[in-house]
């Protein structure tokens, strides 16, 4: 009787202590990165073009770049993923073509980030003639997110009560009627939370944009869609190990990591803030 | 007159039947009752008048379901507009996420009609119909979630209504309100026979002999009887009829 | 009628594009990658250990440096993240008072909303210089460093999927086991462990799929030499590393370029494989 106690003591504490060690891991990111990184960070740092071999000035373009792909793959992914979700949620029947689509679904959200860069280089900059272009790697990081938008969507979808569709139909509204009328306007709300979600993992991606677009120093913001661009995650990492002076420059890199980090979780925040009023209006 | 007439029907569920040569006439502007113990097929049968079981995969059925004379199961036959002759009205209060006014309007809206004016007395006619107007008609722009449960299923009952329907079919409509809105309920459904021809299911066989002109008793898949709704009830010809009604079962 | 069959074929069209974008990355890679094989042959390219395409006399494009490397990487980081993961997740379910678990869902998010390149820098300023004191070498940029570093992207999949895993084990069985007189420690171990064994499985494989497919984390911390490894403080260059050094760098349409995306299909098919696996793992119950 006294030894299983002693088991379950021991073993209660070391699943405590596997808790604290996740919780130790983020603090340490966190503290090491605001610690270092806060100080470096002003409104020069933030609006301004980096200056005398990127070992002054800001990280505008970066900004500014990593902005404008994820508006890309957010246009690209969100209503090719909403489409998808709405035909396997509303429309499918369970056949073997829905369970391939699904199978393929699970099978690219396991494709490593890398091979879409390759698949991006090849169809998008090569064949498709886009170049390396904002264009060419938004569209990368678009296919890339796509299970996650399809996911996400769905989920939104699952949400909706089947009395909802089941009255909109009795009442003789078509299919396509009842989608448009009584089951989207209550799930849109809900898809958009989990698919900025989504692109706030693009956002942070890096692999994916190396060879379709990314590029380690412009002299002007990119003009057009057709332009390559700085990237926040793309510059972190050349502040970090391309750079001709590391250590010189490792301050710029750390603020350059708070400020990724901060965009990624404002973006998380926006959902969260999002999914709160959903929840609010669906009470009232 | 027969408003609906059903010969030999059959419906499958996957490898199972659910409903099992059923025949019957239902006369319009009557109500007529079905009742039975739970899964005996009474909610099936009365989705199978207005095609809802297209959307559940893997159904299969025979025989024939006549709606003013027409099979509704023919191929050429446009669903959609079938449904638009039937109103129906669900077990559980299912009203959307709208406002009042604009849950009522939602068939009209859906069904292509801009005029505002119509829609609006359309709108109000219906709610006045569902005798609910007077509760509502001072917050038609609230949202209808905020409304009561009996209210909820009444404002059901008028957005069937706003389509001008001929046939009402209601699903277990008081399983989910409590004795007083019930009673209200009730009372509507015997006031709207006059327009319209209402077909009802529900567990409540006192419900069922308060309201229905005609019961059909379920079972099991079998229309066991099916008569006057008196009649059913104080002489039935069959012995398990009588065991059910009694309550020795179900 | 016709509008609405219209309208549903073109979404049948959306659903299907799913598929075609799958297999059209497998066949883009297959595309790319069969003209390096008219200047290298299966075997070395497969059991070669010597990737020196730029070489000036005798170029070679053998994987299998890159691919122990890119295993050692994958299993160093298991072996850190599938007990500490299912540790985790074991004390979600099963110690935690709602309160707190409702503090350490978020933390598992947070933790996985991290970009990797973020991660990997830390390897190169935080965990590196730490290593190079602990084994006394120069560097600190190696197999142990990516292997830690890959555990903290592998752990919020491993933890979320096993908590998912240990939360649906029937609660019947616990009490069934409590009312035997098992103690909490041993209902966990001999009753919910074994009942859920299927979808941890899952989440070790689909942990070990994100490990393997990691790209900026191994790229920056793990030292990047084509050497073949011979131990964990050995800096070692994945697969995806080489891809993401070389293909910069090298001229469209040439045989580098094409065994570049030939090591690509060998990291797709991988990748697909592990999948499949925890595909038919969690749908076998």
């Amino acid at each position: 009787m006294k030894k299983l106690d002693i088991y379950q003591f021991f073993g209660m504490n070391a699943l405590r202590m596997c808790m604290g060690i996740v919780v130790f891991i983020l603090c340490v990111i966190f503290y090491d990165i605001l610690s270092k990184g806060a100080g470096k960070i002003s409104w020069e740092f933030l609006t301004q073009m980096p200056r005398n071999g990127m070992t002054e000035g800001g990280i505008l373009p970066a900004i500014v770049g990593t902005c404008c792909v994820t508006l890309i793959t957010g246009i690209f992914a969100v209503p090719f993923g909403i489409g998808c979700a709405i035909y396997l949620n509303e429309y499918a029947k369970d056949s073997w073509q829905t369970r391939l689509i699904r199978m393929a679904i699970r099978n690219l959200s396991g494709v490593p980030s890398i091979v879409y860069g390759l698949f991006g280089v090849v169809l998008f900059v090569n064949m498709f003639k886009f170049g390396t272009s904002i264009l060419s790697a938004g569209l990368t990081l678009g296919l890339m997110t796509l299970p996650w938008t399809i996911t996400a969507s769905e989920e939104a979808l699952k949400t909706i009560p089947n009395g909802y569709r089941e009255g909109s139909l009795a009442l003789g509204a078509t299919k396509w009627q009842m989608i448009r009328t009584n089951v989207l306007p209550y799930a849109v709300p809900g898809m958009l939370t989990g698919t900025i979600l989504g692109l706030s993992r693009a956002a942070g991606e890096t692999a994916p944009i190396l060879f379709t677009g990314a590029a380690f120093f412009l002299p002007a913001l990119p003009a057009s869609i057709n332009d390559q661009f700085m990237a926040l995650p793309y510059h972190l990492y050349i502040m970090s190990t391309q750079h001709h002076s590391i250590v010189k420059v490792r301050s710029i890199a750390y603020a350059t990591a708070l400020v990724l980090i901060g965009l990624v979780f404002l973006m998380n925040l926006g959902a969260i803030i999002l999914r709160y009023h959903l929840r609010k209006q669906r009470r009232e | 007159m027969n408003k609906v007439e059903i010969s030999n029907f059959n419906f499958y569920y996957g490898q199972t039947q659910c409903l099992k040569n059923i025949s019957f006439d239902i006369t319009s502007h009557q109500v007529t009752s079905i009742i039975g113990p739970s899964g005996c097929g009474k909610s099936t049968f009365l989705r199978c008048l207005n095609r809802m079981n297209d959307l559940i995969p893997g159904v299969r059925m025979d025989g024939v379901i006549n709606i003013d004379g027409q099979d509704i199961n023919a191929p050429q036959l446009d669903v959609v507009s079938l449904r638009k002759k039937i109103g129906m009205v669900f077990q559980k209060p299912n009203p959307f996420p709208k406002t009042i006014f604009d849950n009522v309007a939602y068939g009209l809206r859906i069904n292509g009609i801009k005029d505002q004016d119509y829609i609006d007395d359309k709108v109000q006619e219906s709610l006045k119909n569902a005798v609910l107007w007077d509760e509502v008609k001072d917050r038609l722009n609230s949202s209808a979630l905020a409304l009561s449960g009996g209210q909820q299923q009444r404002l059901c009952v008028a957005r069937a209504l706003a389509i001008a329907p001929e046939i009402v079919l209601m699903d277990e409509p008081a399983s989910a309100l409590d004795p007083i809105a019930t009673a209200k309920l009730e009372e509507l459904i015997v006031k709207l026979k006059e327009k319209y021809t209402i077909i009802i299911v529900t567990h409540n066989m006192q419900q069922a002999a308060r309201i229905s002109d005609m019961t059909a008793f379920f079972m099991q898949g079998d229309l066991v009887e099916y008569k006057h709704t008196k009649q059913l009830f104080t002489h039935p010809d069959k012995k398990i009829t009588e065991d059910y009604i009694t309550g020795r079962f179900g | 009628m016709k509008k609405e069959k219209i309208i549903e074929g073109l979404f049948f069209i959306n659903g299907m594009a799913v598929i075609i974008v799958l297999l059209g990355i497998f066949a883009l890679l297959i595309i790319n990658a069969i003209p390096a094989f008219k200047d290298i042959t299966l075997k070395d390219f497969l059991f070669g250990y010597v990737w020196n395409p730029e070489a000036y006399t005798t170029p070679s494009f053998g994987i299998l440096s890159m691919v122990v490397s890119t295993l050692m990487v994958t299993i160093g980081a298991l072996l850190i993240a599938i007990p500490l993961g299912i540790g985790t997740a074991a004390y979600l379910t099963d110690v935690a008072s709602p309160k707190v678990r409702e503090i350490a869902k978020p933390i598992v998010e947070i933790l996985a909303s991290i970009p990797s390149v973020v991660i990997g820098f830390l390897g190169i300023v935080l965990v590196g210089p730490w290593l190079a004191k602990l084994t006394g070498q120069s560097s600190g940029l190696n197999a142990i460093n990516g292997s830690i570093l890959l555990a903290v992207m592998a752990l919020p999949t491993v933890i979320s999927l096993s908590e998912d895993a240990l939360g649906s084990v029937p609660k019947a069985y616990t009490e069934a086991s409590w009312a035997l007189g098992g103690n909490k420690w041993q209902t966990l171990l001999m009753v919910k462990i074994p009942a859920a064994h299927s979808g941890i499985l899952a989440a070790c494989m689909l942990g070990m799929g994100r490990a393997i497919g990691e790209t900026m984390t191994v790229l920056m911390a793990c030292g990047n030499a084509p050497a073949f490894p011979h131990a964990f403080t050995d800096p070692v260059r994945t697969m995806t590393a080489t891809v993401a050094i070389e293909l910069g760098e090298v001229p469209y349409n040439t045989t580098h370029f094409y065994a570049l995306f030939a090591v690509g299909l060998v990291l797709f098919v991988f990748t697909f494989c592990i999948n499949l696996i925890s595909d038919l793992v969690i749908h076998k119950k």
